[in-house]
């Protein structure tokens, strides 16, 4: 009797805790009680600044080559680490600490610049039918349905085989556009939804303009999800960019310092130095590991289920 | 039952229909178009012309399309630019092993990713529980193509315990029937060679099934929570059901719903994750035909193979459809 009584006090402390808070102060709060969102946060973060400072703190030009690393050397035989050298030398002689550290650069930029053309495409696809229903839902959604029956993968590399060239922007677009129904479904979703919610009929019972309702009702109340799946997209995005440089429609530029080229350029020596592999292919897991974290935990503290 | 099937059938045209309409544009903004791409280096702007003549390119636009649907609808892609064969009878000897890969990858998530789902859920919040959902998060982080590299390079080349690559041994001389080399091995009795195409598959099929296990072991384990707390679970538990028949009429076919639609979807995007696992264990499959055809850049071949993968997802969308319908009645007046 006592316990439940207990609880039932704990419960009423909570409520007035959370009582005059924004969803978005409630789940923040939670977050930063969480240790997966911290462990995300703190990732994605150290990613993220890394990707700033690489070019000023890469020990060596990542794009140099030194000639005597490799010279004299047998053909099949690259360096390892030594003085100068934390991580050895690439295939080419450069230095692969310097490389790995710029490659953050190069991911972020892929990563981020996909995520965001797909999640505004996908919101304008997705706002405009969740806005406007009847056949101008239907027709969009119909669009995005077919985009979704092609698997994403064989959706970008049939879009990067468009160009006869590989390039980073290519792969960018290729990447992008196989996130745009993902956001439009979720957008459309999330808004229709509210439609019949007592504030929208509230509001409209009070003659507020309909485009009222939708940017300053509907639209900021339904973008819980889609920052949520913003944040897990931004891991797939790399780990889908680093799929096709693997298949070679990226940058055929040896210079680019780039996490999937370098994994991709490094099978062929795995026999000799299994590093050049390994290095690159952890940073991608690491960080696709801290978006998803972030991405999950964010899931978590904006569900209404969890909200005490 | 029947008539759900048809009238799903039914629903998928019209999807079927504006894919290849896409797929006509996307062969018509190749930088060349069409003749173009056909001819490739030896493209020169006469040459487009005469061969844009020849295929009826110079023809209104809809005319066009009709004609390229009449051919994919007769099932003819053209000829392949590397091979110089029919793009059909090449995808037609490669499929096979794409499918023989994808449900022995399918079969190994699924096998293990219910027990593993069900277990996490049965023991929640414990160690079990935890070191399950952290495995899923670190296995969806893991790009397809390193981990066949790092399994090849493990237990291929460094414990030698599997074959790296390739679907059999060459010494093996194995009669072919249908081209799924485990099942040809059952049906002439060339057991060595069916054993030895399956050692060929454990490595492929482990980094093909892994995200799929990952997102398998997920979504059961929420779905399973979820159905814990239902009420009938309470009222089978509270009249003294037991606990086995609970699990399996109460618990667990309710909560296979949305596991069947994941294991649908995954069964989809296989074919993305195939084309990087074939390309590291060299299987010989469509990925290789893929990879292949995007090097050379060979678009009757990549035309064919996209238009093959979204006629399978929509089909397997559909099997995912009816299941449900077995699993739960209610689906079908719906």
């Amino acid at each position: 009797m006592m316990t439940l009584l207990n609880r039932k006090k704990r419960r009423v402390d909570e409520l007035a805790e959370s009582a005059g808070t924004s969803l978005a102060a409630d789940a923040l709060r939670r977050m930063a009680r969480s240790p997966v969102a911290i462990i995300g946060a703190v990732i994605v973060l150290l990613f993220a600044a890394l990707s700033v400072v690489a070019p000023f703190i890469a020990p060596k030009d990542p794009y140099r080559r030194y000639p005597e690393l490799v010279d004299g050397l047998r053909a099949d035989f690259i360096p390892g680490p030594m003085p100068g050298f934390l991580l050895g030398s690439d295939e080419l002689g450069r230095d692969f600490f310097s490389r790995l550290l710029v490659g953050a650069q190069q991911s972020l930029f892929v990563g981020v610049g996909a995520t965001l053309i797909g999640l505004v495409l996908g919101m304008l696809i997705g706002g405009a039918a969740g806005a406007f229903g009847g056949w101008v839902d239907s027709w969009l959604m119909r669009f995005t349905d077919i985009m979704l029956s092609i698997p994403s993968l064989l959706l970008a590399i049939s879009i990067a085989a468009l160009a006869s060239r590989g390039s980073q922007t290519t792969v960018i677009i290729a990447v992008a556009v196989t996130t745009v129904p993902i956001f439009a479904r979720l957008l459309r979703g999330a808004m229709l939804a509210q439609r019949h919610s007592d504030h929208v009929l509230a509001a409209t019972a009070l003659g507020v303009k309909r485009r009222t309702i939708v940017f300053r009702h509907m639209l900021p109340n339904s973008l819980g999800p889609v920052i949520v799946q913003a944040t897990l997209t931004l891991a797939t995005a790399i780990i889908e960019a680093a799929s096709l440089s693997f298949l070679g429609l990226g940058d055929p530029d040896p210079d680019r310092a780039e996490w999937g080229l370098m994994l991709g350029n490094s099978q062929r020596w795995i026999d000799v130095r299994p590093e050049l592999a390994f290095y690159p292919a952890i940073a991608i897991i690491i960080v696709a590991l801290g978006f998803t974290l972030l991405g999950e935990s964010l899931r978590e503290a904006l569900d209404p289920k969890n909200r005490r | 039952m029947l008539r759900f099937i048809v009238r799903r059938l039914f629903q998928a045209i019209p999807t079927l229909l504006v894919l290849s309409l896409l797929v006509f544009i996307w062969l018509r903004s190749l930088p060349g178009g069409p003749a173009g791409a056909l001819l490739g280096d030896k493209a020169t702007p006469e040459k487009i012309d005469a061969l844009n003549k020849v295929l009826g390119l110079d023809q209104p636009l809809f005319i066009q399309y009709f004609k390229f649907l009449g051919r994919v609808l007769t099932g003819d892609f053209g000829s392949s630019l590397i091979s110089g064969e029919p793009v059909l009878a090449e995808i037609g000897r490669a499929l096979p092993a794409t499918i023989e890969l994808s449900l022995a990858a399918l079969l190994f998530a699924i096998v293990l990713g219910i027990p593993l789902g069900y277990m996490a859920a049965s023991y929640r919040g414990r160690f079990l529980d935890n070191a399950t959902v952290i495995g899923t998060l670190v296995g969806v982080a893991v790009p397809v193509f390193f981990l066949g590299i790092l399994l090849k390079q493990v237990f291929a080349q460094d414990l030698a315990l599997f074959p790296p690559s390739g679907r059999q041994d060459v010494t093996i001389e194995a009669t072919r029937v249908t081209n799924f080399a485990v099942l040809d091995g059952l049906l002439t009795q060339e057991w060595d060679a069916s054993a030895d195409a399956l050692w060929h598959l454990v490595l492929p099929a482990i980094a093909l099934g892994t995200i799929p296990l990952a997102v398998i072991v997920r979504i059961t384990r929420a779905s399973v929570l979820d159905v814990l707390n239902e009420d009938f679970v309470r009222t089978a538990n509270a009249k003294g059901l037991q606990a086995p028949i609970v699990r399996r009429r109460h618990v667990l076919r309710n909560a296979m719903l949305p596991v069947s639609t994941t294991i649908g979807l995954q069964t989809g995007l296989l074919l993305g994750g195939a084309v990087l696992t074939e390309r590291v264990f060299v299987w010989g499959g469509l990925g290789s035909l893929l990879a292949q055809g995007i090097e050379r850049r060979d678009y009757p071949r990549l035309q064919a193979l996209l238009l093959l993968a979204a006629v399978v997802y929509v089909l397997v969308n559909l099997l995912v459809d009816v299941s449900y319908a077995i699993i739960d009645p209610r689906v079908r007046t719906s």
